[in-house]
C-alpha cells in the first residue's frame, strides 16, 4: 500500500535511467541525506559524532572501495589496510610538502597513488585466483604496513613514527586538525561519502560495472563476449584502491588526528571485509549497512548494560561484549547468508504486498 | 517470512538505540578523573595492575581524608584495551562528565596519549602522561597542557648508558662496546631511539636496533639476531606480554641476565615470574621503590581493604606497575591539591588543574606527610620544564622478588633537553603552535 511502484510511468530515458527507479526509494534517500546533513550535527553530540558517525562513514567509505573489487569483480582482497595506509600516508606527506594545496584535493591525489599502488598489486590477479589471490593480497598488507613503519621519509623522520594531521582550511573554516570542531569534520566526511557513494552507484549500473560482474561470474565466457579480464580486473583493483585510499586518509585527518601504522593493521583489513559479507557482497546500500554493524554494534554493547541500569567489572563487560558481536555475527550470517542488503530487499517484496499478500 | 522480518526490525532497533549516546549522572561538586584502562586483550597483565592502582589510590583518598580538602573523587573506568581507536572514543566519552568535566587524563598508553595531545589544549583538559607519551612534551612552553614527569623516555635511556658505564668502569670504557636495544614495534618502542643514537655517537658504543612488531608474542628472529651479534648489554621498551615472552627467550639462549635491562614498562612482576628460575637477575630501570612496606600501603590496607591482605594482594596489592600506579595517582590527587590552594576548595576545571600540575612542588617533607617517604623522589615542576629530569633507579629480580641494586643515576641532561627543545619546535611549526614565554 505504502511501497507501490504501480503508477510510476517512465516516460523519457533520463527517467528510465535513473539511479532509484522507485519514487518512495527516491523520497526514502533524500530524507536520509536531509537529516544527516541538517538534523544530526544540530542534535548529535560530540561523542556521538566523533565515535560513532565519522568512523561509520569512513568505514563505509573503505567498504564500498572493498564491495567493488569483492562483490563486483569478485577478486578476493586482504590488503585493504595496507591501501588505506597508502592514502593517509600519502595525504601527510603531500600536506606537510605542500601546505597551500587544499586538503581536499590532496585527498583525491593520495588516493590516486593509492590507486596506482593497487594496480601494481592486482597485477598477479590475471594468473591467480579466488583463495590463493586473498593470499597474495595479504602480501600487499604486509609489506605496505614494514615499509610505512621502516623508511623514516614517509614520517617526515620524526622520533616516532607517527604521522599527526596539521590543521589545514577551506573556505575560511579549519577542517583537519586538533582545532577543527566535530561538525565540521562530520559534514566534510558525509559530503565526500555522498559523492563518492553515488559515483560507486553509477559506476557499477554502467558498462564498466557489468564487465566486472561479467568477469566475476565466468571469466571464460566474458572474455569470448569481448571484455578484457586483465584490464577490467586492474580497473577493479585501481579504483577499489582509490576509495580505500581515500578512506584511510579521511581516517587520520578527519577522524583519529594521528595515527601510526599499527590503526591500518591486518584487524582493519578483516574488519571491511565482514562489513561487506555482512552488509551484502555487492551491494553499494550493503557497504553502509556493514560497517554500520560492526562499528556500531560494539559501541552500542559497551554502552548497553548503563543504558538499562546495569552496573558491571568493566572487564567482564568487555568479554559479554565479544561474545554477543560473535554469536549475531553468526545468528545474522545464519538467519540471511547474502547480507543485510538482502533482508532489505525481501523487506521491500513483502511490502509490494502488504497488507494484502498472496 | 515473517520471523525475517521480526529479526529485521531486531536489527533496525539495535542499529538504531546503539547511536543513542547515554550520559550518567554524576554527583554535583565531586572532583571527576576519567580511568582509561586496559584490563583485557594482549596487555592485560600490565594494564590491571594499573588500574587497580588508581582505583584502590583514589579509593583510599575517600575514605581516608574524605576527598581531597573534602571534596570527593568520582572516576569512571573504560576499557582500550590498549587501542589506540578505542582510547579515543572511551576519551570523548569521559572527557566531559562530572559536574566540572575531566579533571585530568592518565591514558597510559604511549599511542594514545599521541593521540590525545592535540585534543588537549582544545577540550582543556591536561594530559599526565607520568614517564611516557612524548617525550618532547617536556618543553613546557609547546607542550602547554601536556605534562610528562617526573623523568621521560630520553632521559631514562641516557641514564641507562650512565649506568652501563658506570658498570663498566667509567665512560671511556663504553667505546666499541655493543648495546642492543629492543623495542616494541610502535611510537612507544621507537622513543629511546634518538637518544640512544646521539649518545652512541658521543660515546663510541655499537647500537644494534632490533624492533618487535605488536603485540609481541613471537620473538624468535629477535633473540637469534642477538645471539649472533652478542650485544655488551641490552635495553628493552616492552609492554604486555612481549616483556615475558622476551624474558623467556633471553633465558632460552642463556644471555647473561644481569646485562638484560628493561625500562621502566619492562619491569613487574607478570613480566618475570612466567620465566621462573630463568629470569633472575634481569634488571630493569624504575623511578621508586618496589617494595609495599610504607605507610601510605598500610594506609591502602586499612581504607579499602578493611585490613583484608589476602583481598589486596588478589587485586595486585604489592606490583611493580601497582606501586607506580600510586605514584601516578598520589601525582594526579597533588596537583588537584595545589590547584585548590589557588582556586578554592572545590571540583576544579580542568583548566584548574593544569595550573595545579605545572605548580606541584612534592618536597621531601610531602612524601613524608604522605606516608612516602623513600618511595619515591621530591618532584619540582615549572612551567617550561614539564619532565624535572629525575633521576632512576636500578632494580634486579632475585628469583622471588624485586631488589634495588644500583644509587639513584641522573640522566644526561646536556645532552636530552636540547634534542627535547629541538623536538618540540619542530612540533610547533608543523602544528602552527607559537610557544609561549616562560
Amino acid at each position: 500500500m505504502l511501497y507501490r511502484e504501480t503508477g510510476q510511468f517512465k516516460i523519457s530515458y533520463a527517467a528510465d535511467q535513473s539511479v532509484f527507479p522507485i519514487a518512495q526509494d527516491r523520497w526514502f534517500v533524500s530524507l536520509i541525506i536531509v537529516i544527516a546533513i541538517f538534523v544530526i550535527p544540530v542534535l548529535a553530540s560530540e561523542y556521538l559524532l566523533q565515535a560513532v558517525m565519522i568512523p561509520l562513514l569512513i568505514f563505509s567509505l573503505a567498504a564500498i572501495g572493498l564491495n567493488l573489487l569483492v562483490g563486483y569483480a569478485g577478486q578476493l582482497s586482504l590488503g585493504t589496510g595496507g591501501f588505506m595506509a597508502v592514502g593517509a600516508y600519502m595525504t601527510y606527506k603531500l600536506t606537510t610538502a605542500f601546505p597551500d594545496i587544499n586538503i581536499i584535493i590532496v585527498f583525491l591525489l593520495a588516493g590516486l597513488i593509492a590507486a596506482f599502488v593497487g594496480l601494481i598489486f592486482g597485477i598477479p590477479s590475471l594468473r591467480i585466483k579466488g583463495f590463493y589471490l586473498a593470499v597474495a593480497t595479504l602480501a600487499s598488507q604486509f609489506f605496505l604496513l614494514w615499509m610505512f613503519n621502516k623508511v623514516a621519509w614517509f614520517y617526515n623522520y620524526n622520533s616516532s613514527g607517527t604521522i599527526t594531521a596539521p590543521p589545514r582550511e577551506m573556505f575560511g573554516v579549519v577542517i583537519t586538525g586538533p582545532m577543527a570542531s566535530a561538525e565540521t569534520r562530520y559534514l566534510v566526511t558525509l559530503f565526500i561519502v555522498i559523492i563518492f557513494a553515488f559515483i560507486a552507484k553509477n559506476l557499477v549500473r554502467g558498462r564498466l560495472g557489468r564487465s566486472w560482474m561479467a568477469v566475476r561470474d565466468m571469466d571464460i565466457a566474458a572474455e569470448i563476449i569481448g571484455i578484457r579480464p586483465f584490464q577490467t580486473k586492474l580497473i577493479a583493483f585501481a579504483v577499489s584502491s582509490f576509495y580505500c585510499g581515500l578512506a584511510g586518509a579521511m581516517m587520520v585527518f578527519l577522524w583519529l588526528g594521528s595515527a601510526e601504522t599499527e590503526a591500518f593493521s591486518i584487524n582493519e583489513s578483516f574488519n571491511v571485509l565482514f562489513m561487506i559479507i555482512i552488509g551484502g557482497l555487492g551491494s553499494i546500500l550493503g557497504s553502509f549497512l556493514g560497517a554500520t554493524f560492526i562499528v556500531g554494534l560494539p559501541i552500542f554493547l559497551t554502552n548497553a548494560p548503563q543504558l538499562v541500569g546495569l552496573s558491571m567489572p568493566i572487564d567482564m563487560q568487555k568479554h559479554i561484549e565479544i561474545m554477543m558481536f560473535g554469536s549475531l555475527i553468526i545468528f545474522f550470517l545464519i538467519v540471511e547468508p547474502h547480507g543485510l542488503a538482502r533482508l532489505l530487499q525481501i523487506l521491500k517484496e513483502k511490502l509490494r504486498l502488504w497488507p494484502f499478500p498472496y | 517470512m515473517l520471523r525475517n522480518l521480526i529479526l529485521m526490525l531486531l536489527g533496525a532497533v539495535i542499529g538504531i538505540t546503539g547511536v543513542v549516546a547515554t550520559t550518567p549522572v554524576v554527583e554535583a561538586d565531586e572532583q571527576f578523573i576519567p580511568m582509561l584502562v586496559y584490563r583485557t586483550g594482549p596487555y592485560a597483565p600490565s594494564g590491571i595492575p594499573v588500574a587497580n592502582g588508581f582505583r584502590d589510590y583514589y579509593t583510599m583518598i575517600n575514605n581516608r581524608d574524605g576527598g581531597i580538602n573534602g571534596v570527593k573523587i568520582t572516576f569512571e573506568e573504560c576499557e582500550t584495551e590498549y587501542n589506540t581507536k578505542l582510547g579515543v572514543e572511551c576519551y570523548e566519552k569521559l572527557k566531559n562528565k562530572g559536574s566540572t568535566g575531566a579533571s585530568l587524563v592518565n591514558p597510559f598508553s604511549t599511542g594514545i596519549t599521541y593521540q590525545l595531545i592535540p585534543k588537549a589544549s582544545v577540550d582543556e583538559v591536561p594530559i599526565l602522561s607520568m614517564g611516557y607519551g612524548r617525550t618532547a612534551a617536556a618543553d613546557g612552553r609547546v607542550f602547554k597542557w601536556v605534562f610528562n614527569f617526573p623523568t621521560t623516555y630520553w632521559s631514562q635511556a641516557s641514564a641507562f648508558i650512565r649506568y652501563v658505564a658506570q658498570q663498566e668502569g667509567g665512560e671511556k670504557n663504553l667505546k666499541g662496546k655493543k648495546i642492543a636495544h629492543v623495542y616494541h614495534n610502535s611510537a612507544y618502542g621507537k622513543e629511546a631511539n634518538p637518544t640512544l643514537q646521539a649518545l652512541s655517537k658521543k660515546y663510541g658504543y655499537e647500537l644494534v636496533l632490533l624492533a618487535v612488531d605488536h603485540p609481541g608474542q613471537e620473538q624468535k628472529a629477535t633473540w637469534l639476531q642477538i645471539r649472533r651479534a652478542k650485544p655488551d648489554w641490552v635495553f628493552m621498551s616492552g609492554w604486555g606480554v612481549m616483556n615475558q615472552v622476551a624474558i623467556k627467550e633471553a633465558a632460552s639462549i642463556r644471555y647473561p641476565m644481569d646485562h638484560f635491562v628493561g625500562n621502566w614498562w619492562s619491569g613487574s612482576d607478570a613480566d618475570v615470574v612466567p620465566a621462573a628460575a630463568g629470569a633472575k637477575g634481569y634488571k630493569s630501570a624504575t623511578f621508586h621503590s618496589p617494595t609495599s612496606d610504607y605507610p601510605v600501603h598500610s594506609d591502602i590496607i586499612k581504607h579499602v581493604y578493611g585490613g583484608d591482605m589476602s583481598k589486596a594482594k588478589k587485586n595486585s596489592f604489592g606490583e611493580v606497575l601497582y606501586n607506580r600506579t600510586i605514584v601516578n595517582a598520589m601525582f594526579a590527587v597533588e596537583a588537584i591539591r595545589t590547584a585548590q590552594a589557588k582556586y578554592g576548595n572545590r571540583a576544579l576545571t580542568g583548566a584548574e588543574v593544569r595550573w595545579g600540575l605545572e605548580n606541584l612542588n612534592i618536597t621531601e617533607n610531602r612524601l613524608k606527610e604522605m606516608g612516602m617517604e623513600g618511595f619515591t623522589k621530591p618532584v619540582k615542576v615549572s612551567c617550561s620544564d614539564h619532565e624535572t629530569g629525575g633521576p632512576i633507579i636500578i632494580q634486579q629480580w632475585d628469583g622471588s622478588k624485586w631488589n634495588i641494586v644500583s644509587d639513584w643515576v641522573s640522566p644526561i641532561r646536556e645532552v636530552v633537553r636540547p634534542m627535547v627543545e629541538k623536538a618540540a619546535a619542530a612540533y610547533a611549526t608543523e602544528n602552527g603552535i607559537k610557544p609561549r614565554s616562560c
